[in-house]
């Protein structure tokens, strides 16, 4: 019997992520408020979305007065890339797993907690999925109220200088795996040249984000498959941490 | 007052809807090898198709962001804990837009 982790292992490893989105969270407070949106909205928002991408791109419709067909739609697609983490998940839990652990667990999939929950798929349980949820949901809310009430109050230096702690956690949760796997490293480089060829190359790179970053990521994991499926005792086996 | 409540059901139910409808219905496990290779992978690509080459931009100075994120590959490699190397990073890309 393989060894659960526990409520108390999942706050702990949320808690780098609470503050990392903390800080983003307090940026969307600003951008809404300073556009002429309440505080209320604001933080509604970021409580029953929890989501920066597509929350940013959705506040920008709402600017332009946009329909709600097209928010949907656009919002939808920007967070597309859920439905291959969700399905990722699906595969780490017991069949016996309830509706309504599955209807309240999947809320709270974002990039962040889906790569550490993934970096711990190990022991991955609901409880020490919950506990990594539970501090980035309210760092993530309570940002978007503070920076709507307090507005500019980091110089912007602070606030761009912070843009980058997100992105830092993505490379130190895949850097250390691909360390000791060869198809990881493989997977990321077909994926950071795929990434750049829709980002620089002209007429493809007019492509929507979120259509991008499906695009991308099922054609590398695609060929990683193909070129390097896994063995039984791999399947098994997986990475931690 | 009502725009508003409907773009905030919309925007709701585009978070929640990608996020919920797989781990919901996908209750078996996969057994085909290709698609559980695939599942592996998938981790990996998405995350780094997010962050490339996005984060070069992220600072609104290419320079410090450079140099941001070839430190955060270094502490990255030596297994730094994320949180140190977001921190660290964030540090640097502050204290280095006073120069570049």
């Amino acid at each position: 019997m393989k060894k659960l982790f526990s409520f108390k292992n999942g706050v702990q490893d949320g808690l780098p992520i609470c503050f990392a989105y903390f800080a983003v969270s307090f940026a969307f407070g600003i951008l809404v408020t300073s556009n002429g949106l309440s505080i209320l909205l604001a933080t509604v928002i970021s409580g029953t979305n929890l989501t920066s991408a597509g929350q940013f791109e959705g506040v920008m419709l709402i600017f332009a007065s946009s329909s709600v067909v097209v928010l949907f739609f656009t919002v939808l697609l920007i967070n597309s890339r859920y439905l291959l983490m969700s399905l990722t998940l699906s595969q780490y839990f017991s069949e016996n797993l309830s509706t309504g652990k599955r209807l309240i667990m999947s809320f709270f999939i974002t990039d962040e907690i889906f790569a550490v929950a993934n970096s711990r798929k190990n022991g991955l349980c609901f409880k020490y999925f919950m506990g990594l949820s539970i501090t980035p949901y309210f760092g993530w809310t309570i940002g978007t109220l503070l920076g709507g009430l307090c507005g500019n109050v980091l110089p912007e230096t602070v606030q761009t200088a912070m843009n980058i702690a997100l992105y830092c956690m993505f490379i130190a949760i895949i850097i250390p795996p691909a360390k000791k796997s060869l198809p990881i490293t493989i997977t990321i480089l077909i994926s950071l040249f795929l990434s750049c060829c829709f980002y620089y190359i002209p007429y493809i790179k007019a492509l929507h984000e979120g259509l991008k970053f499906m695009i991308v990521a099922i054609v590398a994991s695609a060929v990683c498959s193909l070129l390097f499926p896994l063995k039984e005792d791999e399947i098994k086996e997986g990475e931690s941490v | 007052m009502k725009y508003y409540i409907y773009c905030l059901i919309a925007m709701a139910l585009a978070s929640y809807l990608p996020r919920v409808i797989p781990l919901l219905f996908f209750r078996k496990q996969i057994k085909s090898r290709f698609i559980k290779s695939f599942l592996f992978y998938i981790p990996y690509a998405v995350l780094t198709a997010v962050t490339f080459p996005a984060i070069f931009y992220c600072t609104g100075n290419i320079h410090t962001a450079v140099i941001g994120t070839a430190i955060a590959l270094l502490l990255s490699y030596f297994k730094v804990n994320m949180a140190l190397v977001a921190l660290i990073c964030v540090a640097v890309v502050f204290g280095l837009g006073f120069i570049i």
